[in-house]
């Protein structure tokens, strides 16, 4: 029975056979991503169940301020991550552009969202891009690089700070209602900001040429220099457009707390690659995608969240996310070598 | 002429070689010039009570970096040290608390150290999984079961003549009796690594894994056990954090794991793998303590050490690079072997 199905196989150009293995990589990825919105969806409905004052207006909207800057920062650091590096730097940086925009919002109160944002980005671009000028022109490991960094902007911010604390009271009240107030659809702003910046993020990762080439970049960069993609290039500009988006979630992060110090961001790095990680994304590169970071940062948010409602111990909270990274990767190994066996399976039957 | 193209090229490697090779004694160079500097320009550096304090501080840092060296010269890496420091320091407080005499405490924590690091071992070494993602996963975890062991509650009764037992010195000289057991492990460390099999079998692996296999080396096994004596080391880093500080807590060495990577990559070893040494690493862990105390004593906030600690860890990585670009430039030749 079966050698009749292969038969059209047999000729020469045979071209159905990559197309099912893209299917099976592609159903993979799936299976992957809807597993971690699976576990997010029981985790809401039991905890619903158990109070119906979860999904009220606001505890979701609790959760959406609380998700967007982790998921802004995810979205970045998919893009560095799938190029088989990482950035460890970003919560220094998100304390340091939160601080610089407290700061200036404080000296300069008139100043517009707009210009608060888009410092706060060009900053955090600067910053990235020395991250991403290091990683790709010395050809140093990006995890040594960014450890270096992550102290280096870290002291930059205590420095500048020098134990003052910007307070919320000081801060233009107007920003921080842009921080905490709802917007279209009852959604608030900072959610619509990272709703944006995934979509774009996803479709650039998805359909622009230098967006596929990250992806052959991090699967095997020998390959990707032989096929002619300017390797160097590339991870400079994911450098810096990681760090115009931990920028963005410094921005963020002050029009939400207003309170700010120095130690704002601390350990964020780990949180990030924690939901990046979960989310789907390979740590050594070339597979994932910045939904499945954006629903591994939302899952993450919301454990913090539903513990509480759920009776559970808070101090289990942290746990429970190491064993949900540890399930995640697991989950990845389980997935691939079945996707092996199943492409192999494939090509001996077509031979 | 290929005698004379023979001997350039193997010139160039030896020059490589020992520029390579100088970075324990470049160290060594710094930390004498920080000493010298901080004798001559710092007031009170010179006592016994600083030397006391500087090598309480390295204690931890040392036992941590030590065994993490042996897991990053086979190419893997172990984040979560800090978090079974904490863990460790959180389960003696409760078996104390719970009425265990101190030398079982003890025993039972160094045996839990061995099991978390197994836990990794099974993991990485087992199963296959990447050891970033795995010891960012039991960094959460390890810690999470710090809090769930002792909330935010802290431990600090315990008998005086333990904790007074952890910074007490030998003598007059205002050495700390623990560095004594501190200084045998970092010699078994040593030996192990650099004369046994066993760290010739290390080396292998991290320059690469599947050679050694086909030499006959049981990767999975050998990086098991590197994990599970950097869970061995950093229980004993807990134990002692707990009596020097006189204080069981879950929040003991929170994110410490980044200070001991730092230490061990300024000291030389290279985070590819199968590159570096024991000596360089505990050079570096000298150098960052002195730089603190120093910096403490000049009255300067710990934030200039964070940016001395990055600093030197990206100049550490980069200088030799560029050094041997700028050369390559000049003379453009094919160099072998991969760039470090």
């Amino acid at each position: 029975m079966s050698a009749t199905r292969t038969e059209p196989r047999e000729s020469a150009m045979e071209p159905p056979e990559p197309t099912g293995k893209t299917r099976a990589a592609r159903h993979v990825t799936v299976v992957r991503e809807l597993g971690v919105v699976a576990v997010l969806v029981l985790l809401v409905a039991v905890t619903f169940a158990t109070n119906s004052r979860f999904l009220s207006e606001q505890s979701v909207r609790d959760l959406l301020l609380g998700a967007a800057i982790l998921v802004v920062l995810a979205a970045g650091q998919t893009l560095v991550i799938i190029t088989r590096n990482v950035d460890l730097s970003v919560g220094s940086l998100v304390g340091l552009i939160a601080f610089g925009t407290g700061k200036l919002l404080v000296e300069y109160p008139g100043a517009p969202l707009v210009v608060a944002i888009s410092v706060g980005m060009l900053a955090g671009a600067a910053f990235g891009a020395l991250n991403g000028a290091l990683v790709a022109l010395a050809k140093v490991p990006a995890l040594v690089i960014t450890l270096g960094t992550l102290y280096i902007y870290r002291s930059i911010d205590h420095l500048w700070a020098s134990g003052q604390q910007i307070n919320a009271a000081d801060m233009p009240p107007g920003f921080l209602d842009f921080g905490r107030s709802a917007g279209v659809l009852g959604i608030p702003w900072l959610a619509w900001i990272a709703l944006v910046v995934v979509i774009i993020a996803s479709f650039a990762l998805h359909s622009f040429r230098s967006g596929r080439e990250l992806y052959a970049i991090g699967s095997d960069p020998d390959a990707a220099r032989l096929s002619g993609i300017p390797i160097g290039r590339r991870v400079f500009a994911v450098f810096a457009i990681n760090g115009a988006l931990a920028g963005l979630a410094g921005v963020l992060y002050a029009a939400r707390y207003g309170t700010l110090d120095a130690t704002v961001g601390t350990g964020l790095e780990l949180e990030v690659v924690a939901a990046v990680v979960i989310g789907g994304v390979a740590i050594f590169g070339g597979s994932g995608t910045v939904y499945g970071a954006a629903v591994g940062a939302i899952l993450l948010t919301t454990i913090d969240s539903a513990l509480p409602v759920l009776h559970v111990d808070p101090f289990w909270q942290l746990a429970f996310v190491g064993l949900l990274i540890l399930a995640a990767i697991g989950l990845d190994r389980l997935l691939s070598v079945r996707l092996t066996k199943r492409m192999k399976g494939r090509s001996a039957h077509a031979v | 002429m290929p005698s004379d193209a023979g001997s350039i090229a193997a010139a160039r490697r030896s020059v490589l070689r020992s520029v390579a090779g100088s970075w324990d004694f470049v160290l060594l160079v710094i930390l004498a010039a920080v000493l010298f500097g901080a004798i001559g320009w710092i007031d009170n550096f010179a006592e016994t009570i600083t030397v006391t304090f500087l090598l309480l501080d390295v204690i931890p840092i040392a036992l941590m970096a030590t065994a993490l060296t042996l897991v990053i010269v086979t190419g893997e890496i172990d984040l979560s040290v800090a978090s079974i420091l904490g863990l460790t320091s959180a389960v003696l407080g409760q078996l104390w608390l719970s009425g265990f005499p101190l030398e079982i405490a003890i025993a039972l924590c160094v045996l839990l150290g061995a099991v978390l690091g197994a836990v990794n071992g099974l993991f990485v070494a087992g199963l296959g999984l990447p050891s970033l993602a795995v010891t960012i996963g039991t960094l959460a975890l390890y810690r999470g079961l710090a809090y769930v062991v002792l909330g935010d509650r802290a431990v600090a009764d315990f008998p005086f003549e333990w904790t007074t037992r952890a910074i007490s010195t030998i003598g007059d000289t205002g050495i700390p009796v623990a560095v004594l057991p501190v200084i045998g492990l970092a010699l078994l460390f040593g030996v192990t690594l650099h004369a046994t099999p066993i760290g010739r079998a290390l080396y292998a692996i991290g320059n690469n894994a599947d050679t050694a296999r086909f030499s006959g080396i049981s990767v999975s096994w050998t990086k098991f056990w590197t994990f599970v004596a950097s869970g061995v080391m950093s229980s004993l880093a807990g134990i002692f954090w707990t009596f020097r500080y006189a204080s069981a807590r879950a929040d003991n060495g929170l994110g410490l794991e980044l200070a001991v990577v730092a230490a061990v990559l300024l000291g030389g070893v290279s985070i590819f793998g199968g590159r570096g040494n024991l000596i360089g690493v505990l050079a570096a862990v000298v150098l960052l303590a002195t730089l603190q105390r120093t910096l403490q004593l000049a009255s300067a906030t710990d934030e200039v050490l964070n940016l001395v600690i990055g600093s030197l860890l990206i100049l550490s990585v980069v200088v030799p690079n560029v050094v041997q670009m700028l050369r390559q430039r000049i003379r453009p030749t094919v160099l072998e072997g991969p760039t470090p």
